[in-house]
């Protein structure tokens, strides 16, 4: 066995766990701006299990793909540094407004792209829409089998994956024919931490995009480690068909957006004091709430 | 043709809650839009199966029943409803946001190439005008979730693809018995026209289902913790003042994710949907997320340092305070104060 091809699908998601006071605007909305920008959570999940296939096999490769703006180079590069291989970023302005059918056919086309493969590994789902259909719906288009809520890779062959999944009351374990889709839950380890070694090797490691807006000079740097080329590919490049892409090829319409706002109710304010305690507890006894 | 469909999920040989959830808000979609509500059920050993689906108001019960169908696998399920759907034509079809709902819908949705909306917390009847095609969409199936960590709320719609695909977390629909001796007509599926070998291209090799042992959803009072409580130490006085008054522990997602409470106890959209009679909220921040799983509670109190903490708003007490310091005195005036 001469190892494994792997492609690993990962997404730049703004931070939404962590909606503090600075990302909130005066009339109590979010400014999405000033939420910082991560590598979602399952999506690393996802590359540690790719990462420990690469451990117990030489020769296997992780290749990270990812769509989004040009700034989600950042998360491709934090792949490398923790052990991936290579990155690809999709990305076009014709991508913008994409629901989860128009990304699952764009990956698709990207991953068709790159075959031959083995396994294509992603994240259960992404913590901006918590979704979950990506990866089923990029296996559908592949017409691949796919193995969702897999939590740990019990072993490979040439053939064949063995996983671990993890269900609402308890586990399974699958085996599924190579090439196969598999989302990761976060109940699977988390990622290893950047690898100094590989953080100094992909430091420079730059978008064709990041490398013409950038004042320093990498030519030469490029010409002796092609390594350090993050690919860049558009609709073109993937020969996807722009019919099916972005807003107007998204069955799903967002007819409206709400901001949440609070109606609040008549609350009785109380502190904690051994009176107010003691009078809520018997208020509560008295009218049956409690038995 | 133009019906709208449940898929029913099968646990512990029986219909799933969610399912029959669904079935009752299927029902009231179906009455609105003046059409039949069918039933698709896929397993084995499904004899008199319909004695449980007919009763929610259910016009036709779609059954396939083979031994390979149970338990579940994604590419037999999908390929039986991509046919059955391409067949009757459904104008709306609902799927538990379930671990099978959520690997069968997308799949499910990307072969028909229609949209699907995950973790609807509200499914409306109404009418859409488009002003760049000036064309008027009526009866559209409005499917309504919190998006962007909860911070709005989304109404998606998908104008022009059937079937309009949405999923719904056990425990956000109500389920409600329709007419107990409701006329079904059962049609089964012969598994062979569905079905070919490359659809058993996966297997199952070992199962372990546990009972459900934590049952939170059904409590009349529950307490839940959020990350506020600090500690999984600190979230043992929730378990403490539980066992004293008689209730349910739940947690916040962002608990559950800090590690303090497991996983089966979260409340909220990604988790549980609660209505209990009595809510104790303990330093829990209030994200739209977590009320879309309480906010139906008939009593909330909040427990919260901050007394500006959004919960307290749709509190009817608040307690402001540390939770470390409010629960053992609850506890304690509570035994004072009982029989």
């Amino acid at each position: 066995m001469n190892g494994f091809k792997i492609i690993v699908l990962a997404k730049q998601v703004p931070d939404t766990r962590n909606v503090g006071k600075d990302a909130m605007k005066a009339d109590g909305t979010v400014n999405r701006g000033a939420l910082p920008a991560i590598f979602n959570p399952e999506d690393l999940n996802a590359l540690e299990i790719a990462l420990r296939i690469k451990d117990r096999y030489p020769g296997t490769t992780v290749t990270v793909l990812s769509m989004g703006p040009g700034r989600a180079a950042e998360i491709i590069r934090e792949a490398l540094y923790r052990g991936a291989d290579h990155g690809v970023l999709l990305t076009d302005r014709k991508f913008a407004g994409s629901d989860t059918l128009a990304t699952s056919y764009a990956l698709s086309m990207a991953i068709r792209k790159m075959s031959p493969y083995h396994l294509i590994v992603a994240g259960r789902q992404a913590i901006d829409g918590d979704t979950a259909q990506v990866g089923p719906q990029v296996a559908e288009k592949l017409g691949l089998p796919q193995v969702t809520y897999a939590e740990e890779v019990l072993s490979v062959d040439e053939q064949s994956i063995t996983i671990k999944r993890r269900l609402e009351r308890g586990v399974e374990v699958v085996k599924a024919p190579l090439p196969t889709v598999i989302t990761v839950h976060s109940s699977a380890p988390d990622c290893r931490p950047r690898n100094a070694k590989y953080l100094m090797k992909f430091k420079h490691a730059r978008t064709i995009t990041e490398l013409q807006d950038s004042s320093e000079d990498y030519i030469e740097l490029y010409k002796d480690r092609p390594y350090l080329d993050i690919k860049e590919w558009s609709v073109a490049d993937v020969e996807a068909d722009s019919d099916w892409l972005g807003l107007s090829g998204s069955p799903t319409k967002v007819k409206k957006i709400e901001n949440v706002v609070f109606t609040a109710k008549e609350s009785k304010i109380l502190n904690d004091s051994n009176d107010d305690i003691s009078g809520l507890m018997k208020e509560l006894i008295n009218n049956h709430t409690l038995g | 043709m133009n019906n709208v469909f449940v898929y029913c999920e099968i646990d512990e040989g029986q219909i799933a809650d969610v399912s029959l959830e669904l079935l009752t808000k299927g029902r009231s979609l179906a009455n609105t839009l003046g059409c039949k509500l069918e039933a698709v059920v896929l397993g084995h050993a499904l004899k008199g199966i319909e004695k449980e689906i007919a009763p929610y108001g259910v016009d036709v019960i779609h059954v396939a029943d083979d031994q390979r169908l149970f338990p579940y696998l994604t590419l037999p399920h999908s390929s039986i409803l991509v046919q059955l759907f391409q067949e009757e034509k459904p104008q709306i079809a609902l799927f538990g946001a379930s671990v099978i709902g959520r690997d069968l819908a997308p799949r499910v949705s990307s072969a028909l190439k229609s949209g699907l909306t995950a973790d609807c917390t509200s499914l409306i009847i109404g009418d859409h005008y488009d002003k760049k095609t000036d064309t008027n969409y009526e009866n559209l199936l409005y499917q309504i979730r919190p998006a962007f960590g909860g911070n709005i709320i989304a109404t998606i719609i998908n104008p022009d693809h059937r079937p309009q695909l949405a999923t719904v977390r056990e425990g956000v629909m109500k389920k409600e018995i329709y007419d107990p001796a409701y006329k079904t007509k059962v049609r089964t599926l012969d598994p062979k026209n569905y079905l070919s070998e490359t659809d058993f291209a996966v297997s199952i090799i070992e199962r372990h289902i546990e009972d459900r042992k934590i049952n939170i959803k059904n409590g009349q009072i529950i307490i839940a913790g959020g990350y506020g409580v600090g500690s999984k130490e600190n979230f043992r006085l929730l378990f403490d003042l539980a066992e004293v008054i008689g209730a349910e522990v739940g947690g916040s997602r962002a608990a559950v994710d800090a590690g303090f409470v497991e996983h089966e106890r979260q409340i909220g959209q990604t988790g549980i949907t609660v209505r209990p009679k009595l809510y104790i909220a303990c330093g829990i921040s209030g994200q739209i997320q977590h009320r879309a799983g309480m906010d139906q509670s008939a009593q909330i109190i909040s427990i919260n340092t901050d007394i500006n903490a959004p919960i307290n708003r749709i509190a009817d007490y608040t307690i402001v305070g540390d939770v470390a310091d409010v629960i053992p005195k609850m506890i304690q005036y509570y035994k004072e104060n009982s029989k």
